[in-house]
């Protein structure tokens, strides 16, 4: 059983986005900043008009590593981890698991779009190749 | 420049894999070891230093906090302070001569102990963040949930990054692995002394791709003690002080792993710059190097951070054997936490003094004065240089 982050104001969004298929990442009202991990304030210029607003679901893999160990009791094995750098957000990236393909397969600056896997409250956003 | 503040003794347990030897046990013989290396007594301590504090819900992470110390082995500090969140495992060194520098304490014990060996099922790992917990907060929350739960993967996302950029390989940081192993073999304390050659390296199992096995640190129980003393009060002690010339603990990004604009980067860019800052010496003055190796990986980007090479040259000054037994810049020279043992930073502080005062048998690098010393990956980081006059 995966951890499950808490849900707070600023990040609830984000968490629960995906049980209408919806990536939804913080933005800045004022100056527009993309804002992640989420507040409530944006960094940049302290405005506390952050809103939260649906990107495409789209990006780049900046990185990724294939995990081969299990960290916790039945953690299947292997699979991958990218790290996205975000369509429509810029500086954000979304770290996730890769699915619905071979781990090995994954590589930097391949496309993905992103899917969604629910437990319990939480919609884990999951990576998936674009094409 | 100079810090009013020095190192003037280490201390090192037994350390080992399932020793099944309480904490505070291993502590209490660091901290004695230490105490006989300063030429102090407990009664000269008067503050008490360490890093994360303890950690109930991480089991053997980080089992003893500054006040059950102060109890159990009678010291009357009057100075105290535990770092969870600061500039890395070299944070309570750095707070230790804050706190001699502005007269706080005289001689502060700084330690770190850890029964992650020990400790350590089928079900609990020490260094899996918010194990035990029900929910998680705070930056790893965007990493766990997405089972990236391992500091393997997030330094294995950097090395992947790395690897793509300037086309570093495994054989690269084989060398780092195999190098420290055989620095190990020189130092009895270290857990891993058996030779390891290219070909075990690359052979052996992944982890989080590309780093594999020996890529990772040695889970251990353990404890490491560093005494910083006041630049006065050091004169009174049994070494030569070695003076704290300078440091350095920026960090110029987000409190995160995934999210540095550029990850063939990490804290210790921003760290060690800031360091150099506060000197007159240069790379080219430096002896021997204590570089945080928590990941084989972490080593080539401490490299470039202090400015030993260029920004992703770093292989082929590893290539090159300046890193190595022998070399020009030797690194981890007691093997490291690849092959020493994980003491999240200590026991590459201790090496590092044990060279410095020339105590490194069987492995000393010759005439060895200044250490460079960079604890940390990813987004935390310390820098320091120690200097023997």
């Amino acid at each position: 059983m995966r951890p499950l982050p808490e849900l707070t104001p600023e990040n609830t969004a984000f968490w629960t986005g995906g049980a209408q298929g919806e990536l939804i990442i913080a933005f800045c009202g004022d100056c527009d900043h993309a804002i992640h991990p989420p507040q409530l304030v944006c960094p940049k210029c302290w405005s506390e008009a952050v809103e939260f607003k649906t990107v495409p679901g789209t990006g780049t893999v900046y990185t990724y590593t294939v995990n081969h160990q299990p960290w916790m009791p039945d953690m299947p094995v292997p699979f991958a981890l990218a790290v996205v750098d975000l369509d429509g957000a810029p500086g954000v990236r979304v770290t996730a698991e890769v699915v619905n393909t071979d781990p090995e397969t994954v590589r930097i600056g391949q496309a993905v779009r992103v899917t969604f896997a629910n437990v319990d409250d939480v919609w884990f956003p999951q990576w998936e190749p674009a094409q | 420049m100079t810090l009013n503040a020095a190192i003037t003794g280490v201390g090192m347990s037994d350390i080992g894999r399932k020793t099944n030897r309480p904490a505070i046990l291993h502590l209490a013989e660091a901290v004695k070891r230490a105490l006989d290396c300063a030429g102090l007594t407990k009664d000269d301590i008067d503050g008490i230093s360490t890093y994360p504090g303890k950690a109930d819900n991480s089991p053997g992470m980080s089992p003893l906090g500054t006040g059950e110390v102060r109890n159990a082995l009678g010291l009357k500090t009057r100075w105290h302070s535990a770092v969870p969140d600061g500039p890395s495992q070299m944070a309570p060194i750095q707070v230790a001569a804050m706190a001699v520098a502005t007269g706080q304490a005289r001689h502060v014990l700084c330690f770190r102990a850890l029964t992650e060996s020990s400790s350590q099922t089928a079900t609990r790992r020490a260094s899996i963040p918010g194990a035990g917990r029900a929910r998680l907060g705070g930056w790893y929350s965007y990493l766990v949930p997405a089972n990236a739960m391992s500091a393997s993967n997030w330094a294995g996302w950097m090395a992947q990054r790395y690897f793509h950029e300037f086309g570093m390989t495994r054989e690269h940081l084989g060398l780092v692995a195999t190098g420290q192993r055989a620095f190990a073999q020189k130092n009895p304390s270290a857990v891993m002394r058996t030779p390891l050659t290219m070909d075990e390296y690359l052979g052996a199992r992944m982890i989080s791709s590309p780093l594999g096995l020996f890529d990772c640190d040695v889970p251990i129980d353990g404890a490491c003690v560093v005494i910083v003393s006041a630049a006065d009060a050091a004169k009174d002690c049994a070494k030569a002080p070695l003076t704290i010339e300078a440091m350095g603990a920026a960090l110029g990004s987000q409190e995160t792993w995934d999210q540095r604009t550029d990850l063939t980067t990490m804290g210790a860019h921003d760290s060690a710059a800031d360091m150099w800052k506060r000197t007159d010496l240069k790379p080219a003055d430096v002896d021997m190097l204590a570089l945080y190796d928590g990941f084989s990986i972490f080593v080539p980007y401490w490299l470039e951070a202090l400015g030993f090479c260029g920004h992703g040259e770093a292989k082929d000054f590893i290539a090159e054997g300046n890193i190595g037994p022998g070399g020009r810049f030797p690194v981890n020279t007691g093997g490291g936490q690849l092959s020493g043992g994980r003491l999240h930073g200590f026991g590459l502080l201790h090496e590092a003094c044990m060279q410095l005062w020339g105590q490194a048998d069987g492995r000393q690098v010759a005439d060895a004065k200044v250490a460079a010393c960079g604890m940390g990956g990813g987004f935390i980081a310390g820098s320091m240089l120690l200097r023997r006059d």
